[in-house]
């Protein structure tokens, strides 16, 4: 019984998070002492074979023209076909993963455990520590059943590559035209936007910005950390910024490397969304702001002073 | 049309977290319990299309018996009738089995839930209702009108979001801004009081997964200042301290 991780593709490029879940299935296989297969869905611009470096051996590639557009009802399928003879299907935690890992638990009758953040015990049994409470807590589970899903939170494991090359074979599992009934009348996605789930670095803003046309000198600094921006919930629903940059309890949670925010006073329900990040930054001009009790590193004082001060180090010394 | 809501029964967003007995239960004592922040978006939806187009909302509940306020209060919002599976939710595995088999019966035309719910936050129910069903499911749906029997929404995917068009029956996880919530009035919550809320015991089910051990984040370490007029300095730290840059 093998290892199957889900490989997503944002443009035809695998995402981060899906390499490192590809790193964190052949870890597993190599505790199971078994093998770990790649399975790509939809168009690919990476080389394929590449995905060898990251431990696995082989590349499964569904590339169906109806594939071309992410599907979670017709992906969970293509999983599943692929999850024939796995033990344990490894997925990156992101709103299509989220989507195909249900519906192809459902078809398995697979346990399945979400937000995962480490990896396995397999010394007995099979047990995985996950994050509950958004990040409030840990849960460790067994998992009994003979099929397994987990859902990879980014940062569960730190990539170390080998220069292996993967063998790379087509799959063509039956597509039910039921998966294909749903029509998409328009997608809005931001071009050339870095996403909240993939990035190592987060530059988030909230009501100190004081509102929608002062956001360039955070703007200035993301693009000088090659960041992503976020924001708070109050920040969202008055419309400064788009509902998909929401981060905490109710919007997106992330765990990168490095969150900075700047004039978020910290309430419990954003540094819910947060507080699985590794380095915490807190620029706020009021030194009693709650968040600076969850930092790492903390600054009092005008955002509007300290961000532009920020870029130009950031500038200097990154070479950005 | 018939509409479903699946409501979890949660701890408050601001409740402070923590366990009993050898880290093994969740500790009650002084958590305030409410409906899922999104399972109440859920809620305002479903009773926002009844009472434009007509129709039925039924409230489910996979919990225990101290769940019934939390439902009373979902019947005040404008639910009709009730059903609470009268078993601990153990997994979303075994909370979908519980959904689909009382779908099974009632046919629904909608099946509407949070996109997740806020202990385990795994997302999973709809999907997993969706697949037993053999339905179709969207998540998370940020905005859903009914027209007949063809549904037209809005899910959220990364960076932007999607517009879609689908038959009924659907499962759908949603999220804001699909709905304002609503409070109950008064009239509503004297209506509540007699509402029919069915109490059934749970179908047969092999569990799949056991949570064995609860643990909490490890304590934070001290924040270290920065002086604003240094704010330069944080870049250098980020680099050779943090090592995150």
């Amino acid at each position: 019984m093998s290892v199957l991780v889900f490989v997503e593709t944002d443009g035809g490029e695998v995402k981060k998070s899906s390499l490192e879940a590809l790193y964190y299935g052949a870890k597993v296989a190599a505790q199971l002492h078994t093998t770990a297969t790649a399975l790509v869905i939809g168009p690919a611009a990476t080389d394929l074979t590449t995905l060898g470096q990251y431990g696995t051996a082989e590349v499964l590639h569904a590339s169906d023209a109806r594939l071309a557009q992410a599907n979670p009802m017709a992906y969970a399928g293509v999983v599943a076909a692929a999850a024939e003879n796995a033990e344990v299907v490894v997925i990156a935690k992101s709103s299509l993963g989220d989507a195909l890992a249900a519906r192809a638990a459902g078809k398995l009758k697979a346990g399945l455990v979400s937000n995962v953040t480490e990896l396995p015990d397999t010394s007995a049994g099979f047990r995985v520590k996950s994050s509950i409470y958004t990040g409030k807590a840990f849960a460790v589970t067994e998992m009994k059943a003979g099929k397994k899903i987990l859902t990879v939170k980014k940062n569960a494991v730190s990539p170390e590559l080998t220069d292996a090359s993967a063998s790379v074979k087509p799959f063509a599992p039956a597509l039910p035209d039921a998966d294909f009934a749903a029509k998409v009348l328009s997608t809005e996605k931001a071009s050339g936007e870095l996403s909240l789930s993939d990035a190592d670095i987060i530059v988030s803003g909230g009501r100190g910005m004081k509102g929608p046309d002062h956001w360039q000198p955070l703007l200035d600094l993301a693009q000088a950390l090659h960041a992503a921006t976020g924001c708070s919930k109050p920040v969202s629903d008055l419309d400064w910024r788009p509902h998909h940059e929401h981060i905490g309890q109710t919007g997106i949670k992330v765990s990168p490397n490095l969150y900075i925010a700047c004039g978020i006073s910290g309430a419990i329900q954003h540094l819910a969304g947060v507080n699985g990040s590794k380095v915490i930054v807190v620029i706020n001009k009021d030194p009693e702001a709650p968040f600076f009790k969850a930092a790492d590193y903390g600054i009092v004082g005008d955002v509007f002073e300290i961000l532009p001060r920020l870029t130009q180090a950031a500038k200097e010394q990154l070479g950005s | 049309m018939k509409i479903l809501v699946c409501i979890s029964v949660v701890p408050d967003t601001t409740a402070k977290i923590s366990f009993t007995d050898g880290d093994t239960k969740f500790n009650k004592a002084g958590v305030q319990f409410i409906a899922g922040p999104y399972d109440d978006y859920a809620l305002s939806r479903a009773v926002e299309l009844k009472e434009q187009s007509g129709g039925t909302v039924t409230v489910l509940n996979v919990g225990d018996a101290d769940a019934e306020p939390i439902i009373r209060k979902a019947l005040a919002v404008g639910a009709d009738d009730a059903i609470r599976v009268n078993a601990e939710p153990t997994d979303a595995y075994f909370v979908a089995e519980q959904i689909a088999a009382i779908a099974r019966q009632e046919n629904y035309d909608l099946i509407l839930m949070g996109r997740e719910s806020i202990d385990f936050n795994g997302g999973q129910v709809h999907g997993i209702v969706g697949e037993l069903l053999g339905i179709a499911s969207f998540s998370p749906v940020m905005k859903l009108d009914i027209d007949g029997t063809t549904a037209r929404f809005a899910r959220e995917i990364e960076g932007g979001k999607e517009s879609l068009e689908a038959s009924l029956p659907l499962v759908l996880g949603c999220q804001e801004p699909i709905a304002e919530w609503k409070i109950p009035n008064m009239r509503g919550i004297m209506t509540a009081r007699t509402k029919p809320l069915k109490v059934v015991e749970p179908v047969g089910h092999d569990s799949l997964t056991q949570v064995t051990q609860f643990e909490l984040p490890p304590a934070k370490g001290a924040v270290k200042m920065i002086p604003a007029e240094d704010a330069g300095q944080l870049i250098t730290l980020l680099r050779t301290e943090a090592k995150v840059l």
